[in-house]
C-alpha cells in the first residue's frame, strides 16, 4: 500500500491532498477549511457525504455542492444496500416471498408482509378471516409506532438531541419487545401469511397490549416536554426542508410528508383496507410544509396509533386466523416444542402412519406452494412512510412472474434536493431525516 | 453512463416495423382478438402503421408439466399437460363501477386534444382495477391528457416499472404505470408492451417528474431505454454493470465474480471440502 503523503501537495498534516484529472482532492479529517485550501481557490467545493456516515440513515450518500455553507446543488447516491429482493421473489413459492419482503422496509416489517399478502389474497381472490384482519391492524399499528419513534429518535441524533435518541430508542425497544412476543421475532416477523396469519396471537395478548398502551400513554407526553416546545429544537427544524403541496404531488410525496403540506391522503381513510373504516381516528395535517410540521405529524400519528390499537383489542374476536381452504392454508398446526417452533406431534403421527393422502398434501404444499391464477394487481397501504403498494404479476404458476415494491422512501428520497438545495449544509441533515428515508427499503 | 438515446420521431419507424413483425408472429402463434375491449374504432384517423389493429402480447409463456422440471422426468404424472400462455382478455362494456365513465371521458379528452384514436390498444378490467394497454408512441400523450384534463386529473404517478414475461413471449417487456387520481381517488394502469430488441419508450419525467428514479431503474433492472430521461443512468446497480438483472434470461449465479483484481470462479466451480 502506498503512503498517500507520498504526493501530498498542500494542506499540512491533517488534510493531504492528491492531485487527479478532476482537480485536487483533499481527504479532510478536521480542522479549518481555510487553513486546508489556499487563496487561489473559490469557495465553491464537492464533498461527498456518506455511504458510511452516522446522519445519513443508513448507507445513502449525498454529493453536495457547496459555496461556503450553502448548498447550491445536492444529489442522492442509492443501490448500497440492493440485495435483489424483487428478483429473489421470483424463484420462490408466494408464501417464502413474505420472508425477503419482510426485509426490504426493516422499520415496518408487518406492513410490507400485510402488503404482499393482501396483493396475493387480492389475485387469489380471498380474503383473511375477520381475527385475521384485526390482528394485521393491530401489529402493523404497533409497528407504525415502533417505526415513528426510530424516525424522531434518530432524526434527534442527527441533529445533536442525543436525549430524544435515547428516549426513543427506549421506547422503541417496548414496541419490540411486544411485538416479539406476539409474533415471536422482534424484526423480519414473517408473521403475516397469504390466506391469514402464521399462527394465532398467544394466550396473554391482551394483557400485554394493554399493558404497552398504558406505558406508551405515559410515556408519549414525554417528547412534547422533551423536544416539541424546545427552542433549539424548534429553530433547527422550523421552515427547514420546504416541501409545498405541488412539489409534493410532481414528486410522487405521500405520507406524513404530504400531510405536512395540507393534504389529508391517507390510505387508511381514502382507500380503507382491513376493514380501517370501522375504526375511529383522525389523520393529523398541518401547512406548514417544513420539518418541524412531520415531527409533529409523526407523534400525533403515534397517539392515533394507540387509539387504533385499543380498538383492534376490543374488536377481536375468537375465530380462525386462516382462510379454511386447504389448497391454501398451511397444511400443518404449527405449535411451540422443546426445539422451538414447529409442526405439531399430531399432524406429524397423521401424516406419517395414517393418511397418505394428507402426507402428499403437505408435501406439495410446502415445496410447491400454492397455484395463484394469472393475472395482476396493485394494492396500496399506508405505510409509516407514505404509499407502499404491492404491484404482484402472476402467470398462473406457483410462483410470482413480478413482485414490484413501490416503496415510498425510494420516490421521497428524490425530495431531497428540492428541500435541501439553497439551505445550509446542516439543514440537509434535517431534511433527510424529516423524509425518513429507510435504505433497505428504497434499495431493496 | 446515460443509455443510448433515441429522436422520439426518428422512434417510430422503427417501432412499426418491430411491433408489424410481431404482430405477424402473434397471429401465427393464434392470439386472441381484441375487439369487445378496444377504444380505438374501426375507419379512425390514425390507423397503427401495419394497417390493422395490434394486439397486446400473452403475458406469460407456456407452461408444461406440474413442476417446471426440464431435461429430466416429471414424476408428478401431470409431464404431458400443456397450458397456453396467459393473455389478459378485453374487457366488455359495460366494465362496470367508474370505469365507463373514465373510458369514455378519456376518450373524449385524447379526442379533443387531437391525439389521433388507437392511443389504447385494448382495455382489461380484471379484479377490479382497469389496465389501459397503451401504443408507446402516445405515452407520452396520454400521460398528459390524464393529468391535465379536468374530468380525469390523475395528479400522482405513484409507480412506474418493469415485467419481464419470460424469454418465450411476444414483447415480453412491459413498462407499467400506475396512476393515481386524488380528486376522484381512482387508480389505473397503463401498460406499454415492448420487443426486447427494441425496447424504447418515451419517458414520461416531464409530465410526472417522480418517474425520475422509477425510470432510471426499470433502466437498470429490465434494460428499457426511456427516451427523453434527463439522464438515465442505472440507479442500484453499479455504474459498469453488464446486463439488466431483472430480466428472465439474466444468469443466477454460475459466472466468475472479479474481485480487487483476483477472480473467483462461481460457487459450484469452486474447491469443496466435503
Amino acid at each position: 500500500m502506498t503512503d498517500i503523503r507520498d504526493d501530498v501537495t498542500t494542506g499540512g498534516d491533517y488534510a493531504p491532498a492528491r492531485e487527479t484529472t478532476e482537480g485536487t482532492i483533499y481527504t479532510v479529517t478536521g480542522g479549518d477549511w481555510d487553513t486546508v485550501v489556499d487563496a487561489e481557490h473559490d469557495d465553491r467545493i464537492v464533498i461527498n457525504m456518506g455511504p458510511q456516515h452516522p446522519s445519513t440513515h443508513g448507507v445513502l450518500r449525498l454529493v453536495l455542492e457547496l459555496e461556503g455553507e450553502t448548498v447550491t446543488q445536492a444529489r442522492a447516491v442509492i443501490g448500497y444496500l440492493h440485495t435483489g429482493i424483487e428478483k429473489n421473489c421470483e424463484y420462490r413459492n408466494w408464501t417464502q416471498g413474505v420472508t425477503f419482503v419482510t426485509r426490504a422496509d426493516y422499520l415496518a416489517p408487518l406492513f410490507n408482509e400485510a402488503g404482499y399478502c393482501l396483493a396475493v389474497e387480492k389475485l387469489l381472490g380471498v380474503e383473511a378471516p375477520r381475527r385475521a384482519q384485526v390482528a394485521r391492524v393491530l401489529l402493523m399499528e404497533l409497528n407504525r409506532i415502533g417505526s415513528h419513534l426510530v424516525c424522531i429518535a434518530t432524526g434527534g441524533m442527527e441533529l445533536g438531541a442525543l436525549t430524544g435518541m435515547t428516549a426513543g430508542f427506549r421506547e422503541r425497544e417496548e414496541v419490540l419487545h411486544l411485538l416479539e412476543h406476539l409474533t415471536g421475532l422482534r424484526m423480519n416477523h414473517a408473521f403475516i401469511r397469504p390466506g391469514g396469519l402464521a399462527q394465532d396471537l398467544p394466550e396473554d395478548w391482551k394483557e400485554k397490549v394493554t399493558d404497552f398502551v398504558t406505558v406508551m400513554r405515559s410515556r408519549l407526553p414525554d417528547y412534547d416536554k422533551l423536544l416539541t416546545g424546545q427552542p433549539i429544537w424548534r429553530q433547527r427544524l422550523e421552515g427547514v426542508g420546504y416541501l409545498p403541496l405541488d412539489g409534493c404531488l410532481a414528486l410522487g410525496v405521500t405520507g406524513p410528508i404530504l400531510r405536512s403540506a395540507g393534504l389529508a391522503w391517507d390510505q387508511r381513510k381514502v382507500e380503507p383496507y382491513l376493514g380501517y373504516e370501522e375504526y375511529d381516528f383522525e389523520v393529523p395535517t398541518a401547512t406548514e410544509a417544513d420539518c418541524y410540521a412531520r415531527y409533529r405529524l409523526r407523534v400525533a400519528e403515534m397517539h392515533e396509533s394507540l387509539k387504533i390499537v385499543e380498538q383492534a383489542v376490543a374488536k377481536m374476536e375468537p375465530g380462525p386466523v386462516m382462510v379454511a381452504d386447504r389448497k391454501i392454508a398451511w397444511p400443518a398446526q404449527l405449535s411451540i416444542g422443546a426445539d422451538g417452533m414447529g409442526t405439531t406431534l399430531e399432524h406429524v403421527r397423521k401424516i406419517m402412519s395414517q393418511s397418505m393422502e394428507s402426507l402428499i398434501h403437505h408435501f406439495k404444499l410446502v415445496t410447491e406452494g400454492f397455484g395463484v391464477p394469472p393475472g395482476q394487481v396493485y394494492v396500496p397501504i399506508e405505510s409509516p412512510r407514505g404509499e407502499l403498494g404491492y404491484h404482484l404479476v402472476s402467470d398462473g404458476g406457483t410462483r410470482p412472474v413480478r413482485v414490484h415494491i413501490r416503496d415510498p422512501s425510494f420516490v421521497h428520497l428524490q425530495t431531497m434536493p428540492a428541500m435541501s438545495e439553497g439551505g445550509m449544509i446542516a439543514d440537509v441533515i434535517a431534511a433527510v431525516a424529516s423524509i425518513d428515508p429507510v435504505m433497505g427499503g428504497v434499495d431493496r | 453512463m446515460t443509455g443510448p438515446t433515441k429522436d422520439a420521431t426518428g422512434d417510430e419507424q422503427s417501432s412499426a416495423d418491430a411491433s408489424g413483425a410481431a404482430t405477424e408472429e402473434q397471429r401465427a402463434r393464434g392470439g386472441m382478438a381484441p375487439e369487445a375491449g378496444e377504444v380505438e374504432q374501426a375507419g379512425s384517423g390514425d390507423q397503427p402503421p401495419e394497417g390493422g389493429t395490434r394486439q397486446v402480447a400473452p403475458a406469460g409463456p407456456q407452461r408444461a408439466g406440474m413442476f417446471g422440471v426440464r431435461g429430466t422426468g416429471d414424476t408428478s404424472g401431470f409431464g404431458g399437460l400443456r397450458l397456453p400462455g396467459y393473455a389478459p382478455a378485453p374487457a366488455e362494456r359495460p366494465f362496470g363501477g367508474w370505469f365507463d365513465e373514465l373510458a369514455d371521458t378519456l376518450a373524449d379528452a385524447l379526442a379533443e386534444r387531437g391525439v389521433p384514436r388507437g392511443a389504447v390498444q385494448q382495455v382489461t378490467v380484471d379484479r377490479g382495477e382497469i389496465t389501459f394497454y397503451v401504443r408507446r408512441e402516445r405515452v407520452l400523450d396520454l400521460a398528459r391528457t390524464l393529468r391535465d384534463d379536468p374530468a380525469l386529473r390523475f395528479e400522482l404517478c405513484s409507480s412506474v416499472s418493469g415485467v419481464d414475461y419470460g424469454v418465450d413471449v411476444a414483447q415480453r417487456l412491459h413498462v407499467v404505470y400506475h396512476l393515481l387520481s386524488m380528486t376522484y381517488r381512482r387508480r389505473i394502469r397503463l401498460e406499454v408492451a415492448l420487443d426486447v430488441d427494441d425496447p424504447h419508450v418515451p419517458s414520461v419525467v416531464e409530465v410526472y417528474p417522480t418517474a425520475d428514479w422509477q425510470e432510471r431503474e426499470t433502466w437498470d433492472m429490465f434494460g428499457v431505454v426511456f427516451d427523453g430521461h434527463p439522464a438515465l443512468t442505472r440507479i442500484l446497480m453499479p455504474d459498469d454493470w453488464d446486463g439488466h438483472p431483472q430480466r428472465k434470461d439474466y444468469p443466477l449465479g454460475g459466472i466468475p465474480v472479479e474481485y480487487k483484481g483476483a477472480e473467483i470462479p462461481p460457487p459450484d466451480e469452486r474447491r469443496a471440502y466435503s
